[in-house]
């Protein structure tokens, strides 16, 4: 959790101290103090939030109280209708489906959805997919798309569940399925990282038109301590690993692999979820409206660019 | 602070450099029954444990040779090379691991990609070249496969990828996640194309590979005893704390989940495209493009 790397320690000092003078009165020299602890705070929050390092950033975007899709959803999206089931096995509850009124218009929303106490986190799964949450994300998708309805899809996954079920039900299948099947869409998919992108598990209900990720959020190809664990044979080198994968959202957006950095509440997501949905509720607004702008083949063609030229090499001629 | 920690490291598999050489001289020992075997003996069974049927792990070039019409190709897109965007260090930086499995393959980087015929079939063929990094996929993988779905698209021609490979490249980051979705989408065009594409998955073939392109052949079709799978076995065991089953996530295991068409012995495979270009082409076989005479190399 954040707390073990040490680096929220001034922050949670202070928030300690201006909690304990409340309920002492309104005294003036007791006002004085909060208001001098307060404005502490807030350069405190913005001095530490500015210099983290990529690991303390994948610690913020995994902070147990990180804003998950419900939180989203319930800051943005009116009268929501949670949909469940793949139609073909069973429901995941790792990943959240539906859809609702977002400012006005109808929205269909799809998200991976973490668990706050232990025993939601085990029917949660800790976000980590099966292949009945992928096809149950690619049937709602089917569903907004006959009825023209723009996807918005939250991304915060340490990855999809690696078990034997998940295995037999064919979770590469599942995933594989999902990344030919959002390219041909005919209507608008916003894909927003808010926490962990871990991996296929992430990218599975990733391939939209735009594609944002919020400023602490992470995106990779395997997990930090994964990583370390392979190339260093030692998993406590996730901190290197970490910085070694530019999985930030400033190296990823120099990468074109995100579109646009979606910026934090002060002290990070968690610390304000209800401001945080608020600046993602205005990214998305404007990029729908941008993309309400193009037909159905324009937007799989647009799609299909944004991700056709992502990589890089060299080519010489032979 | 958490009381308890789930341990989520998966633990490392044996270098591929170790597990790829071929001990030298007359006789080889089989991976799967230890038996010690005739090294041409091997060769001559399309280098296939004759005791026990295990499909010996063979080079990208050794498989186009098998598969194609007089084992002839044209290879394309040879000028694609890897470069080091991430500025990459683990234990080496990747650029001195590109370089060095370069020298060691004399390929660029883990793909060969190529047109050819196959019974006659006009065929596009990608096949992953293990010894590279484990087959891994970044973005040169990506950029080929993609190009070879673009070729098939041109000249209406059909695809075979032959699959071989660990999964995405690490050490290319979140460009080598991004390469699943550029290959699947421009599938995506394929398939609504109304164009074929045989997927061939051979031992191993696991992580994004199998979670993109491997399994979206309009036929997914394998080898005996091949390990295929989107997690590792070794972090399925470190996720659940059991030993799995014997024979998971083998090409038997799979037909028998609904998750491959069928499985193939490799001296068959060829044949079997044939027959699958029967139904998926039209018979007789639609005339293939002709392939000049000073591209052709021999394979």
């Amino acid at each position: 959790m954040a707390e073990q790397d040490g680096f929220e320690a001034a922050i949670l000092d202070l928030e300690r101290r201006i909690e304990s003078l409340s309920g002492m009165g309104e005294d003036l020299g007791i006002r004085r103090q909060r208001e001098k602890l307060e404005r502490e705070l807030e350069e405190t929050r913005a001095r530490v939030f500015a210099s983290l390092t990529p690991w303390q950033k994948t610690l913020v975007a995994r902070h147990p109280k990180r804003p998950y899709t419900l939180d989203y959803v319930r800051h943005l999206v009116e009268e929501f209708v949670e949909i469940h089931g793949d139609r073909r096995y069973s429901d995941d509850p790792a990943i959240v489906s539906g859809f609702g009124l977002f400012r006005g218009d109808p929205v269909a929303v799809i998200g991976h959805q973490k668990g706050r106490d232990t025993k939601e986190k085990i029917y949660r799964n800790f976000g980590m997919p099966r292949p009945e949450g992928y096809r149950k994300a690619l049937r709602v998708m089917r569903l907004a798309e006959k009825f023209g309805r723009p996807i918005l899809t939250f991304i915060d996954t340490p990855g999809a569940y690696p078990g034997i079920g998940a295995e037999e039900r064919g979770q590469a299948e599942a995933i594989a399925h999902n990344l030919r099947e959002m390219a041909k869409l005919r209507v608008p998919v916003i894909v927003t990282v808010t926490g962990e992108g871990g991996s296929g598990g992430a990218l599975a209900i990733g391939v939209g038109n735009r594609v944002n990720i919020l400023e602490f959020a992470v995106y990779s190809v395997i997990s930090p301590e994964g990583c370390a664990a392979i190339l260093w044979r030692d998993a406590s080198r996730n901190r290197e690993a970490a910085g070694a994968m530019r999985i930030t959202a400033a190296e990823l957006l120099a990468l074109d692999v995100v579109d646009e950095i979606v910026p934090e509440a002060p002290g990070g997501a968690h610390s304000d979820p209800a401001r945080q949905a608020a600046i993602v509720g205005d990214v998305l607004a404007r990029q729908l409206q941008d993309l309400r702008r193009l037909e159905g083949g324009e937007l799989i063609a647009q799609r299909f660019e944004r991700f056709r030229k992502l990589g890089r090499f060299t080519e010489t001629l032979p | 602070m958490a009381w308890f920690k789930k341990e989520k490291t998966p633990k490392q598999a044996p270098p591929e450099e170790r597990r790829l050489q071929m001990p030298e001289g007359l006789w080889v020992k089989c991976e799967n029954c230890r038996e010690i075997v005739y090294k041409r003996e091997v060769a001559r069974n399309a280098n296939v444990c004759p005791k026990c049927n295990y499909h010996f792990r063979i080079s990208a070039r050794e498989r186009l040779e098998a598969l194609l019409d007089e084992g002839f190709y044209e290879e394309f897109d040879t000028g694609i090379a890897p470069v080091d965007a991430l500025e990459f260090v683990d234990t080496k930086k990747y650029a001195d691991r590109i370089a060095d499995y370069q020298g060691r393959t004399g390929l660029k980087d883990a793909l060969i990609s190529c047109r050819g015929t196959i019974g006659g079939y006009p065929v596009v063929v990608a096949v992953m070249e293990y010894g590279f990094m484990g087959g891994s996929m970044g973005s040169v993988v990506g950029e080929k496969v993609t190009r070879c779905v673009e070729r098939c698209l041109e000249e209406r021609s059909a695809l075979v990828v032959i699959s071989c490979s660990g999964g995405a490249r690490m050490q290319e980051g979140a460009l080598s996640l991004m390469q699943m979705a550029k290959i699947s989408a421009a599938l995506a065009r394929l398939d609504e194309a109304g164009l074929p594409f045989v997927s061939i998955l051979t031992d191993p073939t696991t992580g994004g590979v199998t979670a993109s392109y491997a399994m979206l052949g309009d036929l997914n079709i394998a080898e005996p005893k091949a390990l295929i799978g989107f997690a590792g076995p070794r972090v399925i065991e470190q996720t659940i704390r059991q030993k799995l089953p014997v024979g998971f996530q083998r090409s038997e295991f799979l037909v028998e989940h609904g998750m491959l068409d069928f499985i193939v012995e490799r001296s068959q495979m060829r044949e079997a495209l044939i027959s699958c270009f029967k139904f998926l082409m039209g018979v007789p076989a639609p005339s293939a493009v002709p392939v000049p005479a000073a591209d052709v190399r021999e394979g």
